[in-house]
């Protein structure tokens, strides 16, 4: 069976705007990214700002062009698809953003913000009332809330808002933009037990988006770690945490200080900053700041290479792993 | 000896439904030359404790009662004046958002000279000692860096820069808060490895405000805990963490997914909401989300020793003690 949703090197440019003394030039904030989600399965893209995850997130939402690749959803090519054809298609792949306040209108109620997808779609001859309260339960928030405004209640309630509204055409694939962003733990917990719940007995396909690695490691089952625009590691969420390939995921990992003051952390230390994505460096892009680079690393490219069910793009994967024998 | 003692501290702000009381009673002491973390969920008072301390306060918060103790002199008797000659020089402090610290049309050198207008030094010399300071903070070729504007740095330079300027002058007290919210995983590792390289070379104390249990686990070597505007737990992040006495942190340590290391669908969370801090429950201030409570919970309970230096305020250690 094909997947749900094929990304096929994938192209993300930008233009640039040229200043006085500059010629403008093109970026590629992703840059031939190649993944596949499964129905009813959630697949985490992690990586750091500027690493192209939400652009990515967006093309597929049809709200960047993609400017090179294909991206097919049930075999339908959604590059360069008209927006007359795309609107068909929101409700199938909906999108739910990364600030949940700001992305309800402060004037509407959450009545009229969670059954706009049904006026938007030409449904307005549903029972709004009915459909308001079926989705307000959904979420697990009281129906009455269906007469208040945004300000009237608290981050985590607007998340829940931002579900509902989110799934209020039955859709089929969910792509969740940092989903806990600024939340508290605990409600953090709760919004994530909520979409697992929901995409047990929707069967909804999930891609959520995130630099949070204790949220991928419980919801996901697959994951893709990207670094300036590009897919450096994926596989199934359990491997790539247990047995790390590319270096970059395995600083992710040990950059996840643990609640425990005495926690013995295989701290893999980067220098420096992330590159700028105007001056991507040649070979290997995660070199500049590879504790483990060879002289390899800064002329060639790697290329995609397999170990078990992960994908790695690396030279030396699981070198950090040689050197723990050698210093044990 | 403490560099910061704070008694009895209660704070309410005005609204048109009455006093919301954001602080109630809050005692603690930062100890010196040490790293005091403050951890809690939103709306637990971190923010209006940080503007008590600095007496940068919202204009409807009013100081019901209490002292904030700087080495033995009690801030919010201070005039305008005088609280002013202390921030910058003996309080500093390291806001959130690395992207608005800094004046956006001033470089960055210059803003760094601006700060040291109480020193009586050329300006060839701040020049030099804010090169100093960039240096300081891990940042690469500082003398041309002063020259740039605050938007060619990243945000984690920035957020360098902040602590650079904070600790120019030398403070006895760096307020740190959520300093590494606005920055990713790995950045944020490097500016705590910083922070505590800088606090063992300075010598002063740090009051570090997160709700990143992580962050605060591997940074401080004190913690208090505070939920709803009360303090509900402090100790050394030892105790605290590995054996918390309140049920609240054992709560939200259990809740904290980095602990979690078997994959799980159903993630443990605290159920209920915090507390209208405008209409108060009379008791405990976490009853109504403790797996806890008992027939005690209906009354307030006092702050209880759990082990030498480690206290919270909850009926168990009493009854634990009497038992």
């Amino acid at each position: 069976m094909s997947a749900l949703l094929e990304i096929r090197d994938v192209f993300v440019r930008f233009k640039l705007r040229g200043g006085v003394f500059s010629s403008a030039g093109t970026i590629d904030a992703v840059s031939g990214v190649s993944l596949d989600i499964e129905e009813g399965k959630t697949y985490g893209i992690v990586g750091e700002s500027g690493s192209g995850k939400t652009t990515l997130a967006r093309a597929v939402a049809g709200l960047h062009h993609a400017s090179e690749g294909s991206i097919l959803y049930r075999g339908q090519e959604l590059v360069d698809l008209p927006e007359a054809e795309f609107r068909k298609l929101r409700r199938e792949i909906v999108m739910m953003f990364q600030d949940p306040i700001g992305s309800l209108s402060p004037r509407l109620t959450i009545k009229s913000l969670i059954t706009e997808p049904f006026r938007i779609q030409g449904m307005s001859d549903r029972d709004l009332d009915a459909e308001a309260k079926r989705l307000l339960t959904m979420v697990g928030l009281p129906p009455e809330f269906a007469a208040r405004y945004p300000y009237q209640i608290s981050g985590g309630q607007a998340r829940r808002v931002g579900v509902a509204r989110a799934l209020a055409l039955d859709p089929k694939l969910l792509i969740a933009d940092e989903p806990t962003a600024g939340l508290d733990v605990s409600i953090q917990g709760e919004m994530l037990n909520l979409l697992a719940r929901l995409q047990d007995e929707l069967g909804l396909a999930i891609m959520i988006i995130t630099h949070n690695l204790n949220v991928v490691r419980h919801i996901t089952d697959k994951v893709g770690i990207m670094y300036l625009g590009k897919l450096v590691e994926e596989g199934p969420t359990e491997e790539v945490f247990a047995r790390p390939q590319h270096p970059y995921t395995l600083a992710l990992l040990a950059a996840n200080p643990e609640p425990d003051p005495d926690a013995q952390l295989m701290r893999v230390e980067l220098q420096g900053e992330p590159p700028s994505i105007l001056r991507r460096p040649k070979g290997c892009e995660f070199h500049t700041r590879c504790p483990f680079v060879q002289p390899r690393c800064s002329t060639d490219v790697p290329a995609w290479s397999s170990h078990g069910a992960v994908a790695h793009r690396c030279h030396f994967p699981e070198i950090w792993a040689q050197e723990d024998a050698a210093t044990t | 000896m403490a560099v910061l003692d704070i008694r009895d501290l209660s704070v309410s702000y005005a609204t048109p439904r009455g006093p919301l009381k954001a602080l109630r009673n809050v005692s603690m002491t930062i100890p010196e030359k040490k790293i005091t973390g403050i951890v809690g969920e939103s709306g637990c008072g971190k923010s209006t404790l940080i503007s008590s301390i600095i007496r940068l306060m919202a204009p409807n918060a009013k100081v019901g009662s209490g002292e904030v103790r700087f080495k033995g002199e009690n801030l919010l008797a201070r005039s305008e004046n005088e609280m002013r000659a202390l921030r910058g020089t003996e309080i500093s402090m390291v806001f959130q958002d690395p992207m608005q610290t800094h004046n956006p049309v001033l470089t960055v050198g210059r803003q760094m000279i601006d700060i040291q207008y109480r020193d009586k030094l050329s300006k060839a010399e701040k020049r030099k000692r804010a090169a100093g300071m960039l240096a300081l903070v891990g940042i690469p070729d500082p003398e041309a860096r002063l020259n740039q504007y605050p938007f060619e740095f990243s945000g984690g330079m920035r957020q360098r820069i902040a602590i650079a300027m904070a600790l120019m002058a030398k403070p006895s007290l760096l307020i740190a808060d959520e300093p590494t919210t606005a920055l990713d995983a790995t950045l944020e590792v490097q500016i705590i490895k910083r922070l505590r390289e800088l606090q063992d070379e300075i010598g002063c104390s740090i009051l570090f405000i997160s709700h990143h249990l992580g962050v605060i686990a591997e940074l401080c070597d004190e913690v208090v805990v505070m939920y709803a505007g009360e303090v509900v737990e402090s100790g050394t992040v030892r105790d605290v963490f590995h054996n918390p006495a309140h049920p609240y942190t054992r709560a939200l340590l259990e809740c904290d997914p980095g602990h979690i290391k078997v994959r799980t669908r159903n993630l443990p969370t605290i159920p209920g909401n915090i507390p209208d801090l405008v209409n108060l429950p009379s008791g405990c201030i976490f009853a109504e989300r403790c797996d806890k409570r008992h027939d005690a919970c209906a009354a307030r309970p006092a702050m209880g020793t759990a082990s030498p230096g480690h206290h919270a305020a909850c009926h168990l250690i009493a009854e634990r003690v009497t038992a």
